[in-house]
């Protein structure tokens, strides 16, 4: 083995590469153990290498299946029917995983994918490698592993063929569960080969022979959910829907003040309360504030357990808890903006993230322009609020969880409870909403310490939307302070971006709170500064969908509208000669911005949205591009105004290029998706808050956007031959920049605070 | 102790359970019936929509005293177990309308009424109903697809299914 060491993938955001280390060094112990190899997988994650010996095969199929089920590998199970189980590997939370990733195995498989049932896997590093739901990565990180999982047991399906038959493989060929040899007229079914396949050895994975894409008869196709008919009828699926025998329902109350320990609670008083069976003060434990999915995070609080979630909310609203609010946040977004002010207006004091060429000599001899965007906080407000079930037995734990992370979330577990992680047995249940909120466990170990507090009672620890909303892991809100200067020839000279954003320690900015140096444009001009100053906050902070970018993008691209318009130049054609000539900005690395693809998807938005077109009166077209999680989106908004600053955001063209497409309708449905949260997300959302006490507790004062103001929403891809990359997040960012840049052009108001509402704008 | 008519049968809720409890939480907790979901406990999200009478209400804002008498129909008594789906279901698995899937049993109990009530609904009658339902993904351009391709199948049938 090369004793290089790991270097997780630069392009994935921090708290992915954390978790892509610490796998890592678990995988590596593993593998010297078991009989599992791990390979090195471009982009630095690991993959399972379909090399189980016989004995390994049996063992799983003992433990994992009925006997009726051949097992071929950890995702692909026959049936002597000729019917074939697949299962999916990461938590399915509505990016739609649990149904593209089986597809990639199908398709390699040769399967027909109207026999195949889906099961949501076992969370088992061992077999499957990193399970989780984050960075838009389910896609490129298993795109290989999948293809070869597929064709590994349609090659062992082909040789108990050729065995049986006598014939050389070559000349054998697969469709829908068939292997054919033409020559002799002859066919079996996967079924009936299967039983011979899985006591054949496992063919080496440089031999397998990976379809080319113009032979996919399944991906690149509209397949429905999985679970869709499940949805539809109402079957139990979520977190929320999980019950065991004996278990009782419960409500976990943490203080208003982020942060403040209970002091004294009139537990007595709770406990004679109709329908509550127990009630007790549960201590600190771990860090909650700080965003560390595989460490311990209980913060101080009051359970109450009860008979049912009616009846512990009940009691949990006659609470009376005194606070010692001695550690506590007294944190105040009013003096946020006052300190942003003052920082921004002294940039010689900001710590320098990077520079190139000569800024200073540019604003000198060109026209300079400078502005300041503002951006709230957020909150995910995942539909089905935070909830985990968890069953202490003294020397194990069961827990039954919709989270992100169900590996870290085990580690977490494991380090609260002192526990082994192999007493930790987790259950996956698919997520009402995730968009980040989920990565982090602290509800999976509030659920797991009161368990055990209550003396291995089984509890579902159900937050109510007034928890949810007041604690979570916000996305940050920041500010961008910019200066560029335009030539005499109307070409951009120079860019400086001063973010100001928020730390806990005062020396690095909080999860998702920070800028890379060579965030776009930095990475794409000559000269260049990218400048950093700190506010301290103990608001706690986490991934949002599509972290940083879904802010950065708003500033950054309506900024450089600002430029274009102060160069006299039309948008378009400005934003392609900033693109310059096609490149990678990082050479070799194909998850890096390439101009080439992102001029590409412009000029293509522009064409399907009629850029240039007549408008009429109080209407625009607004342009926008950002890359994330290596994705090149480009849309255009077409919004209207009136005299009062209300908005119509009557249609969003969105043009990507995330390279071949696995399920059209989910890729599609991503894309819709994130544009209508970008829309409610601009015009309306922020979370604020006054001596650490968040303001907004539940959708009244939370607008999501509703059917009625939900633009439609025209969805392309370019479908280019680099690898397949995901489409959870990046379709998001350069929405809400698209309708600020819109609004100027009717207006000529620009909009420089995320929500726009701040700023007097309404749906 | 309350005797509640839920998707044509008689359930009997116990005496431990409070009478003013919202029907939501009779139908989750005690019934388990769990396709109808909690969102919000305010009236805001509608993801805990049911019929009443074969009207669509949150059923987090109706104590469970009040529906005594009353028929009441979750989202598990559209289509039997195992049964043909509505033409409204199977609109919504033919437009593959969900992404995390939480709110539909709600967009499809008021989807459900609206149609009973208006079988070819306008874009503008469906954003009237549909618009006290949130969906935090915002499937919005799907489920208004999936509400016209279950008037049409519904048309086509002859009557609600």
């Amino acid at each position: 083995m090369s004793s290089k060491p790991f270097e997780p993938n630069p392009y994935l955001p921090e708290y992915l590469q954390k978790l892509e280390i610490e796998r890592h060094e678990q995988s590596l112990a593993l593998s010297r153990r078991t009989f599992i190899k791990l390979t090195g997988l471009a982009g630095g994650g690991l993959v399972l290498a379909m090399s189980m010996g016989p004995g390994a095969r049996q063992a799983l199929a003992q433990t994992k299946s009925p006997a009726a089920e051949v097992t071929l590998n950890p995702y692909i199970q026959i049936r002597p029917d000729n019917t074939i189980v697949l299962y999916a590997k990461n938590p399915e939370i509505g990016q739609g995983v649990k149904t593209s990733l089986p597809m990639i195995v199908a398709e390699e498989l040769d399967a027909d994918w109207s026999t195949v049932e889906v099961r949501q896997a076992v969370i088992d590093a061992k077999l499957y490698g990193p399970q989780v739901a984050g960075g838009s990565t389910s896609t490129p990180t298993n795109w290989d592993p999948l293809r070869k999982a597929g064709a590994t047991a349609r090659a062992m399906l082909v040789a108990a063929a050729a065995k049986q038959w006598n014939v050389p493989a070559s000349e054998l060929t697969t469709e829908n569960n068939v292997v054919h040899h033409v020559k002799s007229n002859r066919s079996a079914t996967y079924g009936e080969l299967a039983e011979v396949a899985a006591t054949l050895p496992v063919p080496d994975a440089a031999t397998l022979q990976l379809k080319p894409r113009s032979s996919y008869r399944l991906l690149g196709k509209r397949i429905t959910g999985v679970d869709n008919t499940k949805i539809v009828t109402g079957q139990p699926l979520f977190g929320i829907d999980f019950r065991v025998p004996g278990m009782l329902f419960a409500t976990f109350t943490k203080a208003p003040a982020i942060g403040a320990h209970v002091k004294s609670a009139n537990i007595d008083e709770i406990k004679k309360l109709r329908g509550v069976k127990d009630a007790f003060i549960v201590g600190q434990q771990g860090d909650h504030i700080g965003f560390n999915p595989g460490g311990p995070a209980v913060g101080s609080g009051v359970a109450i357990l009860a008979s049912s979630t009616w009846a512990a909310m009940q009691a949990k609203k006659q609470l009376k808890i005194t606070w010692d609010e001695t550690n506590a946040s007294s944190d105040s977004w009013t003096d946020f903006k006052a300190q942003a002010k003052v920082l921004a207006a002294k940039p010689v004091a900001a710590q320098v993230l990077g520079q190139a060429g000569d800024v200073d000599g540019a604003f000198a001899g060109g026209k300079t322009l400078d502005a300041m965007y503002t951006y709230h906080y957020v909150s995910h407000a995942d539909l089905e609020p935070q909830n985990t079930t968890a069953w202490f037995k003294g020397d194990h734990i069961e827990i039954w969880t919709p989270s992100q992370t169900p590996q870290a979330a085990v580690d977490a577990v494991a380090a609260l409870l002192g526990l082994p992680k192999d007493k930790i047995t987790l259950h996956q249940l698919r997520g009402g909403g995730g968009f980040g909120r989920r990565l982090a466990n602290d509800a999976v170990c509030e659920a797991a310490a009161i368990s055990k507090q209550a003396g291995g009672i089984p509890v579902k620890v159900q937050w109510m939307r007034e928890d949810d909303m007041t604690f979570d892991y916000y996305r940050p809100g920041g500010f961008h302070s910019f200066k560029a200067s335009v030539d005499k020839g109307g070409k951009l000279s120079a860019w400086q971006g001063h973010f100001i954003t928020v730390s806990r320690d005062g020396k690095a900015p909080m999860t998702a709170a920070n800028i890379a140096p060579t965030e776009f444009p930095a990475n794409v001009l000559a000269n260049q500064r990218m400048l950093q100053s700190l506010i301290s906050s103990r608001v706690p902070t986490g991934p949002w969908r599509a972290p940083g970018s879904n802010a950065i993008a708003f500033a950054v691209q309506s900024f450089l509208h600002e430029c274009a318009v102060a160069a006299k130049r039309d948008h378009l054609e400005f934003l392609l000669e900033v693109m310059g000539e096609p490149r990678f900005t990082v050479a070799d690395n194909l998850r890096a911005l390439h101009t080439g693809r992102a001029a590409n998807v412009i000029k293509t938005v522009a064409q399907r949205a009629g850029w240039g077109r007549e408008m009429p009166q109080g209407s625009a077209l607004g342009l926008a591009f950002h890359f994330s999680h290596a994705g090149h989106f480009a849309e255009v908004a077409e919004v209207s105004v009136d005299a009062n600053k209300k908005v119509q955001v009557h249609k969003v063209w969105v043009v990507a290029d995330i390279g071949p497409i696995v399920n059209l309708s989910g890729a599609e449905n991503q894309c819709q998706g994130s544009v209508v949260d970008a829309v409610s997300t601009a015009m309306g959302l922020k979370i604020t808050f006054e001596k650490g006490r968040v303001e907004q507790t539940n959708f009244d004062k939370y607008p999501l956007v509703r059917i009625d103001k939900a633009p439609e929403v025209d969805v392309h891809f370019v479908e280019s031959n680099y690898p397949p990359t995901g489409c959870g997040e990046p379709a998001f960012p350069p929405a809400a920049p698209a309708i600020a840049n819109a609004i100027f052009t009717v207006t000529s108001q620009r909009v420089r605070t995320l929500p726009f509402s701040a700023e007097g704008y309404t749906l | 102790m309350l005797s509640l008519n839920v998707n044509g049968q008689t359930l009997e809720v116990g005496e431990d359970v409070d009478p003013k409890t919202p029907l939501l939480w009779v139908l989750r907790d005690t019934l388990g019936l769990v396709g109808t979901k909690y969102g919000c406990g305010v009236g805001q999200c509608s993801a805990c929509t049911v019929h009443l009478n074969g009207v669509a209400i949150q059923s987090c804002q109706v104590p469970a005293e009040s529906a005594v008498g009353q028929r009441i129909t979750t989202i598990e008594g559209l289509s039997a177990p195992g049964a043909t789906l509505t033409a409204v279901q199977q609109a919504w698995v033919e437009e593959d309308v969900p992404q995390c899937g939480y709110c539909q049993a709600g967009q499809i109990m008021r989807a459900t009424a609206l149609l009973a009530r208006l079988p070819k609904p306008t874009d503008a009658q469906i954003d009237n109903d549909m618009a006290a339902n949130i969906c935090r993904c915002g499937t919005y351009t799907r489920i208004r697809k999936a509400i016209h391709s279950a008037a049409a199948k519904i048309a086509k049938t002859g009557g609600a299914s």
